[in-house]
């Protein structure tokens, strides 16, 4: 006998997840400029797999050339520029379901503000800091405080439980995160993918005190235990919901809170409510009329 | 939990029409923290997810240097569940005796051979590894390899072992012409390393569970299933390691036109 197991809600068009507002907050796409052959394949697979799954808004970023020109985590203003503009093409393009972070490299501090002004000016809605410059390294200050003057989160890259150095990247931990938040209390501060490498039980006791800091629950990893841990760390109010490369461990992740038990308020803070609270008024436009409906 | 509602949920679980889980586990991990990685949990596991039984191993077993006692914990703590928990157990072949070992494993209803030559230093060209290979086709068993347990970039500073490479899969399924390999925990670039390295006689005998093959964006499993096809893969969750709607999550992202893609059957495998 040959098996195809069938989804809960197989043969409807019903959401996977459901119709309640889902904001991923760590989606990447990529563009012309990165060298692939195929790049709009995993882009049109991104779209194809949120519809399914029923995300409101993919809120992206592209780490300049995604390495073509100059390296994912190095790159150089040239391309975190062209990066920006494919994103904000995209995000112009695909209208509310698409929103936009401002990829920066630090190191060129002047370009990377005006890279933020710029994108902003253009619809984006947050930061991204990827793996350039240690997080905790006084040149990410002047970028903070540009967020901070305009209400925008930062998404940070983060390896969790960095030991070592690892090739490619500068890569920072929970507790150089910490640091620079506890440097700017105005800032909500997203700790990338605790599924995206590591040793995530480091980063919950790094940030668990840190309330500006959010934990985003994407990553390809999927542990048992990870999310338990997370809940027990920072509670439902400080986990954002995301998917960032691996689309399918996001959903299996939302599953898995369904299991834990989450309640119906806690499930919309971790999936929507959470977001709308870090990133700017107005951001998620569809999300807000949706949460109105609810509301009456 | 008293007898009566374990026999109960046993049953629920043997009467559930969904796929057999080829890669579970019983017990700690060495590393970290694993919650309740109990038999009676996993049979709570399985019914809540749809699956109608799974082969489980015995997870300290492959640290272990000699896995008896592990062999032994692991029939113990099944035979409460055998309806639904069918034990893979762990075979050593450069250990004195495993061929005895492997025969009484087998006559206690073993569904699969485990075996983790990472973990056991042993490499493609081991001469032990590839007899233990032969001796599962003898008797009829299937061989179980496992790629890895957990990440590479989280891994515990002294678990040095390694993945377990497409060299060495290749080398097992081609020293033994007639036995059947499952092996888990595989991504698409060694599952593609091993399948083209194989002739179509070799690749017949080989299968590959889904638990850690990704999806979208990238949809890996797609790509896999239009190359090689969905035949060659199995339900597997890696269960307690990670979490179980995994591989249910991804079959259902997959493009449309393999939305209903079959999978080998468990069953079928261990009946050929």
């Amino acid at each position: 006998m040959k098996t195809t197991p069938a989804a809960p809600g197989a043969g409807t068009d019903a959401p996977l997840a459901g119709l309640e507002p889902l904001i991923d907050v760590h989606a990447h796409f990529l563009h012309a400029g990165t060298g692939r052959s195929d790049w709009d394949a995993p882009n049109a697979a991104r779209f194809r797999a949120g519809e399914r799954i029923g995300i409101s808004v993919h809120v992206a970023s592209t780490l300049g050339s995604w390495g073509h020109t100059s390296p994912t985590y190095f790159p150089s203003p040239a391309d975190v520029s062209a990066g920006n503009d494919a994103m904000l093409e995209l995000q112009g393009r695909e209208g509310e379901r698409v929103r936009i972070y401002a990829a920066v490299n630090p190191n060129d501090t002047a370009h990377a503000l005006e890279e933020v002004e710029r994108c902003v000016a253009r619809g984006a809605v947050g930061v991204k800091l990827a793996a350039s410059r240690r997080a905790d390294d006084p040149l990410l200050d002047p970028i903070c405080e540009a967020a901070a003057a305009r209400g925008l989160p930062i998404l940070h890259h983060i390896w969790q439980h960095r030991r070592r150095d690892w090739p490619g990247q500068e890569a920072s931990d929970g507790v150089e995160l910490g640091r620079l938040a506890a440097r700017h209390p105005r800032v909500a501060f997203i700790l990338a993918h605790i599924g995206g490498g590591g040793d995530y039980t480091h980063s919950y006791a790094a940030v668990a005190d840190l309330p500006n800091v959010y934990l985003d629950l994407s990553g390809s990893g999927v542990d048992r235990g990870m999310l338990d841990g997370a809940l027990d760390a920072v509670s439902p109010s400080r986990l954002l919901w995301g998917c960032d490369i691996t689309i399918e461990t996001g959903l299996a992740k939302l599953r898995a809170l369904e299991v834990i038990g989450l309640t119906a308020s806690a499930m919309s803070d971790v999936r929507w409510r959470n977001a709308m609270k870090i990133f700017p008024k107005g951001s998620f436009p569809a999300v807000e009329r949706s949460a109105a409906g609810v509301a009456r | 939990m008293r007898g009566g509602e374990s026999r109960s949920r046993d049953a629920a679980a043997s009467a559930a029409v969904g796929p057999v889980d080829v890669n579970a586990l019983i017990g700690p991990y060495p590393f970290r923290y694993v919650p309740h990685p109990d038999p009676e949990v996993l049979v709570r596991v399985l019914e809540r997810e749809g699956l109608r039984g799974a082969w489980v191993g015995h997870l300290p077993s492959a640290f272990y240097r000699d896995p008896a006692a592990g062999n032994a914990a692991l029939f113990t703590a099944l035979a409460p569940h055998r309806a639904v928990l069918h034990p893979a157990a762990c075979v050593r072949p450069d250990w004195p005796r495993w061929e005895r070992a492997l025969r009484e494993v087998v006559e206690q209803g073993s569904v699969a051979i485990r075996a983790y030559p990472p973990q056991w230093g042993m490499g493609a060209q081991d001469r032990s590894l590839q007899a233990l290979a032969s001796a599962c086709g003898e008797i009829g068993s299937i061989l179980l390899l496992t790629v890895r347990f957990e990440d590479g970039r989280q891994r515990s500073g002294i678990d040095v072992a390694g993945d377990l490479d497409a060299a060495t899969i290749r080398a097992v399924v081609r020293s033994a012409p007639t036995t059947r390999v499952v092996v888990t925990a595989a991504g698409r670039e060694l599952i593609e390393q091993v399948h083209w390295g194989l002739t179509p006689d070799e690749r017949a005998r080989l299968w590959w569970d889904i638990s850690w093959i990704w999806g979208p964006p990238e949809d890996h499993l797609a790509h896999l299933f239009r190359t090689i096809g969905s035949e060659r893969f199995v339900y597997g969750t890696h269960w307690p390691m990670r979490l179980t709607q995994t591989p249910r999550a991804n079959l259902d992202l997959l493009p449309d036109d393999l939305r209903t893609a079959p999978l080998a059957d468990a069953g079928e495998i261990v009946g050929r």
